[in-house]
């Protein structure tokens, strides 16, 4: 008896012993990552978010993506042209399956533009765009209502959905194609895309499991499975990295960043994002604000050098416009200024030598270091004799404060969701108008009719190098008129195993193409 | 006996209902849940739109009313961030804090009695020294602060513990995850377990110390040493058998801390729990799922104290009659 449980016991171990090293040979890389966020949903369409459009990136794949260097690269569409003012024509990528098995086909595209057109977060940008018309089962025309110079940024937010999958009505009896923010919907808990992963274990705000769809049709990583796990916690998230228990984090404090450059395991890659931290400055509450003098003297009195250097610790780019390098209306010449006599003379000449005081909010969990950079620019306003009461608050109650705009300074910063130069003049400094939309953040009140209408007509300027004129003019008369104070745009920054390849992945818009990922 | 059970459960009842007003109160302040449901670039209409749709827009009373009338049917609220029941959400967690103040107690037990007891009974020697001293230090050092030693000393420069989370847990019954079943688990447990009760244990070894060194004093003791009986008999029955009636008074009391510690421990270990849970929805204004944790836990030490004083009731008839008058 007692040698027949021995001999089960030792078949039993070889047994499991074999199928674990099948399973090995069997299972391609599987790396695990860490963000300071996970999607919230499984429906792409349900929130307009950092996290959700990178977990479309891995699940769903769009039309076309955007490159390191900011140029656009096919994934679904395979080519696209122009054929009118209004009209761009996509030939999409024949062969490629959803998820569930069904065909990819233009099909899909429309009717995921149509979807898009429903959503909350996504319907004002995709306004513009018109019913699409399917030529063939892969070759769809996509429609702008008016010239649209935007067309191909948006279309790197359309991720077919799988229409059929989509259709119908769940076992509850609800339509499957619903867009449900707070409650149970079949799209927040089911997905098929034709991206490279399948969501294969799902506990929100704990952990996801990301396997390989074996159907899928782009051969470029070798990354067969990746566990995400949200850690909010910057110290908890940088320790498992330290400690090995993660592959890949992002974001990097900046205060960590050395740690990170030190240990000859990892590797830190930082770029410069296009997020821009400002302070508004209202001129409805504050009528010295309206002086145009006392708005350059605080520019000049702001040293964002200075906070770049000591409190980003150099983990930002110094900022004298809204656009970084890179984007339409960028103007290489708008230095930052910092030149205390100049702000001193400035407040001189303005007529108030001995200053005024003001309010501040902030908020002191939203941006990096925020509530730093505000107590910072208080006291560097102080030198020129404005004193600042600053309060500061943690988002979640920051928002309806700054709506309500309560202080004569508030802090903002701002990334284009179209990733364009246009949108922060948009949202940040048209003259704020409640039926259009225009100015919705512009809590300084500051308004120029003749930056409203530049960018007006460049919302319908298709040519490019005409568009990027009008948006550079912009900069310029917002920088001469000191509309608002910049200080500068955050960086983005990802850690990894050195294993891992992640410098060809990562990019400005901080999704890191995960299907791409090559782990040696 | 009849009316003085309905009269406390009356109490108990009227408790809840401040409990549960005081909750909505702070859910008006915590932040505007849109918010965080919304891209930042979304239409104030659209924004308002959906606020109108979750009823945020009602009155006050009118928001309280509704939630009352759905928390008599059983239903607390809807977790906005996790799209489910806010009770189903809250019982999922439950588990992981529950292990974890269950694994702290244990450990506090095991370590404060014999330290206590060594260090009552040789005050003078050297291990008792470094005992006493040492309590003083873990009393006075935070609790994240232990946490984040612990990780940068087993997880990162010895790469022995795991940093974060639950690691492997296995189901039981269907609604219970555990991770006292696996090897993955319970080494996930150790850092946490350690850090939460690093507060707690040199209090207890103190208390225990001093508690034993006044019943050593007593007449008794010093009878049973007249009487000749064995040091171990006179040290463990007779004399530590006395000492734990206070220090079980004070480690009741000391529980209910424990599970408000969780809060601190669970955000560094990252460690899915109530009191992680409940950080994050402060964060992220899930306010409904704040009220519900807030009455969630209301109704466990309500109900837990209104059981408590009925046993005391039916066992002793005095506080009935006190009760009355």
């Amino acid at each position: 008896m007692k040698r027949l449980s021995t001999l089960l016991l030792t078949a039993a171990l070889v047994l499991s012993m074999g199928a674990l090293f099948a399973g090995q040979a069997m299972a391609g890389k599987s790396i695990k990552v860490a963000f300071d966020a996970d999607p919230v949903s499984l429906d792409p369409h349900v929130q307009l978010s950092g996290g959700m459009l990178q977990y479309s990136h891995m699940v769903f794949d769009p039309l076309i993506r955007w490159t390191q260097k900011m140029t656009f690269e096919g994934r679904l569409a395979t080519k696209w042209e122009r054929i009118d003012p209004l009209t761009v024509r996509f030939y999409l990528r024949k062969g490629v399956k959803f998820h569930s098995g069904n065909p990819f086909t233009a099909k899909d595209v429309a009717w995921t533009l149509d979807r898009l057109k429903k959503s909350q977060d996504f319907k004002a940008l995709f306004d513009p765009f018109t019913k699409p018309v399917i030529v063939d089962d892969y070759t769809i025309d996509i429609k702008t209502t008016k010239p649209y110079p935007l067309l191909l940024n948006m279309c790197t937010y359309i991720f077919p959905m799988d229409s059929k999958f989509y259709t119908g009505t769940d076992d509850k009896g609800l339509p499957k194609d619903a867009i449900v923010k707070t409650q149970y919907s079949f799209a927040n808990i089911n997905e098929s895309g034709t991206g490279k992963y399948q969501v294969t274990f799902r506990e929100q705000g704990v952990k996801m499991i990301f396997t390989k769809f074996p159907e899928y049709w782009d051969q470029t990583g070798n990354v067969d499975e990746i566990i995400l796990t949200p850690i909010k916690n910057d110290a908890t998230r940088v320790a498992a990295l330290l400690s090995g228990d993660v592959d890949f984090i992002m974001p990097v404090p900046p205060q960590d960043y050395a740690r990170i450059k030190g240990n000859s395991d990892l590797k830190l890659v930082t770029m410069s994002g296009s997020r821009v931290i400002t302070f508004q400055l209202n001129q409805k509450r504050r009528p010295e604000f309206r002086n145009k003098k006392v708005r350059q003297a605080m520019v000049y009195a702001v040293n964002n050098a200075g906070i770049v250097k000591k409190i980003m610790k150099g983990t930002a780019s110094v900022a004298a416009q809204q656009a970084p390098e890179g984007f339409a209306g960028y103007k290489a010449n708008l230095t930052p200024r910092y030149d205390l006599n100049k702000a001193k003379q400035l407040m001189q000449e303005a007529g108030y030598p001995n200053g005024f005081s003001c309010s501040m909010i902030a908020p002191n969990n939203r941006y990096v270091k925020d509530e730093q950079i505000a107590q910072a620019v208080a006291a560097m306003l102080s030198k020129i004799g404005i004193k600042v009461n600053l309060k500061t608050m943690p988002k979640a109650q920051y928002w309806d404060e700054f709506d309500a705009q309560v202080a004569d300074i508030q802090m903002i910063g701002w990334h284009p969701d179209t990733e364009d130069s246009s949108n922060y003049t948009e949202f940040l400094l048209m003259c704020p108008n409640k039926e259009t939309g225009f100015g919705q953040y512009n809590s300084g009140n500051y308004c120029n009719k003749q930056v409203d209408g530049l960018i007006m007509q460049a919302m319908t300027e298709t040519d490019m190098a005409k568009r990027s004129a009008l948006l550079q003019e912009v900069e310029q008369i917002l920088y001469d008129d000191a509309a608002y104070i910049p200080l500068h745009w955050q960086n983005l920054s990802w850690a990894s195993k050195k294993p891992l390849m992640i410098e060809p992945i990562v990019n400005a818009q901080n999704f890191p193409y995960f299907g791409d990922l090559v782990v040696k | 006996m009849f009316a003085f059970i309905v009269r406390r459960i009356l109490q108990a009842v009227v408790v809840m209902l401040i409990i549960s007003v005081i909750g909505f109160a702070i859910k008006q302040n915590v932040g505007d849940p849109v918010r965080q449901l919304t891209g930042i670039s979304v239409s104030k209409a659209e924004r308002e739109a959906l606020r109108d749709q979750l009823g945020l827009n009602d009155p006050f009373l009118v928001q309280y009313g509704r939630f009352l009338v759905n928390a008599a049917k059983g239903d607390i609220g809807q977790s906005y961030f996790y799209k489910k029941p806010a009770m189903e959400v809250i019982l999922k967690k439950a588990p992981a804090t529950l292990e974890l103040v269950l694994c702290s107690s244990i450990l506090i037990v095991l370590v404060s009695i014999p330290v206590g007891i060594y260090s009552a009974i040789y005050p003078k020697r050297l291990f008792s020294r470094f005992a006493m001293s040492g309590s003083i230090v873990g009393v006075s050092f935070p609790v994240f602060l232990t946490a984040i030693l612990l990780v940068y000393i087993f997880a990162i420069k010895w790469g022995v513990l795991p940093s974060y989370g639950r690691g492997e847990t296995v189901n039981i019954g269907g609604w219970w995850d555990t991770g006292l079943l696996t090897l993955d688990g319970l080494k996930h447990l150790i850092l946490p377990t350690i850090s939460l009760s690093s507060i707690m244990l040199p209090l207890f070894i103190r208390l225990i110390r001093s508690e034993m060194m006044e019943v050593l004093q007593t007449d008794y003791i010093k009878f049973a040493w007249a009487k000749g009986l064995h040091r171990w008999r006179i040290w463990f029955v007779h004399a530590f058998k006395n000492t734990l009636l206070p220090v079980i008074t004070v480690g009741g009391v000391q529980l209910g801390m424990m599970i408000a510690y969780t809060i601190l421990t669970e955000t560094v270990f990252q460690w899915q729990g109530m009191g992680f849970m409940f950080l994050e929805a402060v964060e992220r204004s899930d306010t409904s799922l704040l009220v519900a944790y807030l009455i969630f836990v209301g109704a466990i030490f309500v109900c837990v104290n209104t059981v408590i004083d009925i046993i005391y009731g039916l066992v002793n008839p005095m506080v009935r009659i006190t009760g009355r008058s």
